[in-house]
């Protein structure tokens, strides 16, 4: 099987590849458009903002590429973010292969934000991506945005109120924690991903 | 609910992890990987690494046991030392660390919190803050805490620090009270509870862990959303599964 990891400049990537090789795979990092298609999976990583995001998938010509690649496809935090409609992060366009808009969290007394830690995923639908998964189960998260709970969601966190923690359409995917981050839990799915 | 974290600290000296007392003094206390994966077994939240000698030294993290420990570890870990330019934590970064903490560099040029925080977002953004009551009563930081002999004194105020790094983008602090490093007599709860009322994102509570009541305390009357400590895990005064059992029963969200 062939994975590929989308270089957009993402500062998660080098572990996202570890995650993966821990689990016998070696995903090539390109931002090759060609290889990106051909590809069986592909993964977004991403950690840093939407705006510098998606400006480096244009200047790389990947935009369109993205919105209309039909194997599956799992973004990764900003990479999750990348995948829906709109940000409030710097106003940003994103890909809109996932109707859903990503917000700031709102500032509340004792909710500190970024919201970072370890936080429990509630499934919220039967997936083969969460198969494994208990109820509670804990992943670790570092974000100060979100994407609020809808038909989307398979799975939401309690952070102030729910957002969503994993989303899906069709074949796109997303987590907004850090699988590769995530020890056993992040492991599993990841796994559950690869066999999509 | 968000679990707080508990975050065995590694310092690095020579690519071997060290512990001295009130920061001087180091013995080595074993190898980088073998410590990360006791740590992860036994399950650490987080773990941070400090090179302790890259700052006054002037030079960077040295990448090497990054990618070593990344490639390994699958929780969270944080990289200090000597990180003065959005270039250098880029590189650590793609080494395969989560966050970036930067202290005395961020002293020397605050504006590189700004860059920092710009180009890889507030979430990746650690901000070590080194500080000690200085004969005035006002808590003070200090700079390159490494080496002892280059250690100074800044009069900037710990709190107005505090609040500065916050508005330049730094998305968590990690205060390390000097007064109450190393000596085991628990964290320093007034010092804490008073930037813990300033301070919007995640504060990490550093010295002066010396058993299982200093983390509840630190956790429930400072408010603190991780713990910090070295000694006591390294020697095995405290086991992290006990300690995260006791902490749970205190009533402390934890992962178990």
């Amino acid at each position: 099987m062939s994975v590929v990891l989308v270089d957009a400049g993402g500062t998660n990537i080098g572990s996202v590849r570890y995650a993966l090789q821990r689990l016998g795979v070696d995903a090539a990092l390109t931002a090759d458009p060609t290889a990106i298609r051909a590809a069986d999976k592909v993964i977004l990583p991403g950690v840093g903002a939407a705006g510098p995001g998606m400006a480096r998938l244009r200047e790389l010509g990947l935009v369109e590429l993205m919105r209309s690649l039909t194997q599956p496809v799992l973004g990764v935090c900003l990479g999750m973010q990348l995948l829906c409609e709109h940000s409030e992060e710097g106003d940003t366009t994103c890909l809109g292969v996932i109707p859903a808009t990503v917000r700031r969290f709102v500032e509340q007394p004792g909710l500190r934000v970024p919201h970072m830690g370890w936080n429990r995923l509630q499934a919220g639908r039967e997936h083969p991506l969460l198969a494994g998964l208990r109820e509670g189960d804990w992943a670790y998260f570092v974000h100060s945005y979100a994407v609020a709970p809808g038909d989307h969601a398979l799975a939401t966190t309690d952070y102030g109120g729910p957002f969503a923690s994993v989303i899906a359409r069709g074949n796109f995917h997303g987590m907004q924690f850090h699988p590769e981050r995530s020890a056993k839990v992040g492991a599993q799915l990841l796994k559950n991903f690869l066999a999509l | 609910m968000l679990s707080r974290r508990i975050i065995p600290c590694l310092d690095v000296r020579d690519g071997k992890v060290v512990k001295g007392v009130r920061f001087r003094d180091h013995v080595v206390m074993g190898e980088i990987v073998d410590l990360a994966l006791r740590y992860r077994d036994e399950g650490a939240d987080e773990l941070v690494f400090y090179d302790i000698t890259a700052s006054p030294e002037g030079r960077s993290v040295d990448r090497d046991w990054v990618e070593r420990v990344a490639s390994v570890i699958d929780i969270p870990f944080c990289v200090a030392g000597g990180i003065r330019s959005v270039e250098e934590a880029r590189a650590v970064l793609h080494a395969g660390a989560d966050k970036i903490s930067v202290n005395s560099p961020a002293l020397e040029r605050p504006a590189l919190i700004n860059e920092l925080a710009e180009a890889f977002g507030v979430q990746c953004v650690v901000v070590g803050v080194d500080s000690l009551r200085d004969a005035d009563g006002e808590w003070h930081v200090r700079q390159y805490t490494g080496d002892p002999s280059r250690t100074q004194a800044l009069s900037r105020r710990t709190l107005d620090w505090v609040v500065e790094v916050q508005q330049r983008g730094a998305g968590e602090i990690v205060l390390n009270c000097m007064g109450s490093d190393g000596v085991r007599q628990g964290y320093d709860l007034e010092q804490l509870g008073v930037v813990r009322a300033l301070c919007q994102v995640p504060l990490v509570a550093s010295g002066g862990a010396g058993a299982p009541e200093h983390f509840r305390d630190a956790f429930l009357e400072a408010d603190v959303d991780g713990a910090l400590a070295a000694s006591v895990f390294h020697s095995g005064a405290i086991a992290i599964p006990a300690l995260k059992q006791a902490l749970a029963a205190w009533g402390v969200a934890t992962r178990l």
